[in-house]
């Protein structure tokens, strides 16, 4: 260990500001991308649910235009 | 042997292979990261020079150089997927951008951090900083062009041509050092010759480098499932995948 | 070659028409230019200081104006598409399109910059050598610029995404071209930012046209 103490650890000879910001910086960005890109592929997912069910509804009342048209004739 | 390498242009076969591996993939990021920040904060010494600001160092080397590695990475597979048409190779160069763009953010800043106690000054117009500075442009101008276009194979296609092109920004940035004698210090780790550094600096250094490639491999693995989701989604096995997923 | 310079002579012909539209990126150096000793001092001892990268940087960004005539109005009226078809290669076209922008647009801004050099108390040997690493790193500019105006043909924002891309690639070409007109005006050696400026240009030349000949075709498709 190269410190005595927390007090010296966190003061780290007078450059605790920049040190502990750069590290603060590095850290907080890089988790927060980590969770933005895990998080992606769920929102991913939802945004494709609602693309099928639309597609889905689109295809059923084409399908119900040609059955209803069939009746008709 | 070759039908797992050609497996690699499938992006169903990509994403059950990311999905295998992330879990591996978090953790040893997460324990690489643990051990490389003890090791970097605790237990190695602090510079005759510059004092405990050396420490930024375990964070500022390790984003710089993966920020370079990953726009080579993002430059090659957008080659590879312009001359041979393979669209999961587009998938990874256009998942590469925005990590590669932090990277280069993140040095830039903690290099202007350890710049103000050890040379005075935030920033400098050197040949090192300059061109780390156009890095980051290249990053920027990757991710607009490809979002300018409608068509999304127009669209790949164009951003691997800027890649591609932007490419010797790396050698400029890499030699930049040695061409001219300017503020940024040179390189101390070199293939051939024994570091100058003190060791336990050293293995400092180089798990947060390990530990960076780790988390670049995760954070990319867990993009390119979100991008091969929205590329792939009319086909059969997404369908398939998203609705039993989110219907459990 | 025949082919080169036949569509050289295409391009230029086109752009002189519009008569008036050549001498805009003239006009807009030397109005540039002659804004800075109103904005930031007339002192002549700054201006002489400041000349160098005034005078490079409106140089840089009226070529990247200058990009425009050559290749909006061919690819919006087809022209582009009908050479293509013809069966010229892509690569020519880049070239001719490159040289013809330089000698429309480059070579009057080598021209004039001493006039704007003067009027800078710029003292000779930087007024010079300022002429030189223009004559040098004009063309460079124009080549790059084409490829940046391949990427973003047929592009809505076309134009401001192409400053954002072209830009970071101009940067060493404006480094070096610069520094070397600082070392003339020191009274230190040149020739070595020259020569890396005759390298870049070099560089450029082969490369460039495979670039932007691809980047024509993925626009057009």
């Amino acid at each position: 260990m190269y410190f005595n103490s927390i007090g010296e650890f966190i003061e780290m000879g007078g450059h605790g500001f920049y040190i502990w910001l750069s590290y603060a910086i590095v850290l907080g960005l890089m988790a927060f991308y980590y969770i933005f890109s895990k998080r992606l592929a769920k929102k991913q997912e939802q945004t494709l649910l609602k693309f099928y069910r639309r597609m889905n509804s689109r295809t059923e009342t084409s399908n119900n235009v040609q059955t209803s048209l069939g009746e008709e004739k | 042997m070759w039908t797992w390498f050609f497996q690699l242009a499938s992006p169903k076969w990509v994403y059950q292979f990311a999905d295998k591996l992330l879990p591996w993939f978090r953790w040893i990021t997460l324990v690489l990261f643990l051990i490389g920040l003890t090791l970097g904060l605790l237990f190695s010494p602090q510079d005759y020079q510059q004092g405990n600001t050396v420490r930024i160092m375990y964070i500022h080397v390790p984003a710089a150089f993966l920020a370079m590695f990953v726009y080579v990475v993002m430059a090659i597979s957008g080659g590879i997927g312009f001359i041979w048409r393979i669209k999961m190779a587009h998938i990874v160069s256009v998942s590469c951008a925005p990590v590669g763009a932090i990277f280069t953010l993140l040095a830039l800043a903690t290099g202007s951090l350890w710049g103000q106690p050890t040379w005075g000054t935030y920033w400098v117009w050197d040949a090192r900083l300059t061109s780390f500075l156009i890095l980051l442009f290249l990053y920027l101008g990757f991710m607009a062009l490809h979002n300018a276009f409608d068509d999304r194979k127009t669209a790949d296609r164009a951003a691997a041509i800027l890649a591609l092109v932007g490419i010797v920004n790396i050698p400029i940035i890499h030699f930049s050092v040695y061409w001219w004698n300017s503020l940024h210090q040179g390189a101390t780790i070199s293939k051939f010759e024994k570091p100058s550094m003190d060791p336990d600096m050293l293995k400092a250094l180089l798990t947060m480098i390990v530990a960076f490639q780790m988390y670049f491999l995760t954070v990319l693995l867990q993009r390119i499932k979100a991008e091969i989701l929205q590329r792939e989604k009319l086909s059969g096995w997404v369908k398939k995948k998203v609705t039993n997923s989110t219907a459990n | 070659m025949s082919q080169l310079t036949s569509l050289i002579k295409r391009e230029i012909s086109v752009v002189l028409k519009s008569q008036s539209e050549f001498v805009y990126p003239l006009a807009f150096f030397v109005i540039v230019t002659s804004l800075f000793p109103l904005a930031v001092t007339p002192d002549p001892v700054q201006l002489a200081f400041l000349a160098p990268g005034i005078i490079w940087v409106a140089a840089l960004l009226s070529i990247l104006l200058s990009l425009n005539s050559f290749y909006q109005a061919d690819f919006e009226e087809g022209g582009l598409e009908q050479l293509l078809l013809a069966g010229v290669s892509g690569e020519n076209i880049v070239i001719a399109k490159s040289v013809a922008n330089w000698i429309v647009t480059g070579l009057p801004l080598v021209i004039v910059a001493p006039l704007i050099g003067v009027l800078f108390n710029m003292d000779w040997q930087a007024n010079w050598v300022a002429m030189l690493s223009l004559f040098l790193g004009t063309p460079t500019l124009c080549f790059i610029g084409s490829i940046g105006m391949c990427l973003t043909l047929g592009l809505r924002n076309g134009g401001v995404l192409l400053t954002l891309l072209i830009l970071p690639l101009f940067i060493p070409v404006l480094i070096f071209g610069t520094s070397a007109v600082q070392a003339a005006s020191t009274a230190l050696n040149y020739n070595g930012q020259l020569a890396i400026l005759g390298a870049l240009l070099v560089l450029t030349i082969m490369l460039a046209p495979f670039a932007g000949s691809a980047a024509m075709k993925i626009s057009i498709d």
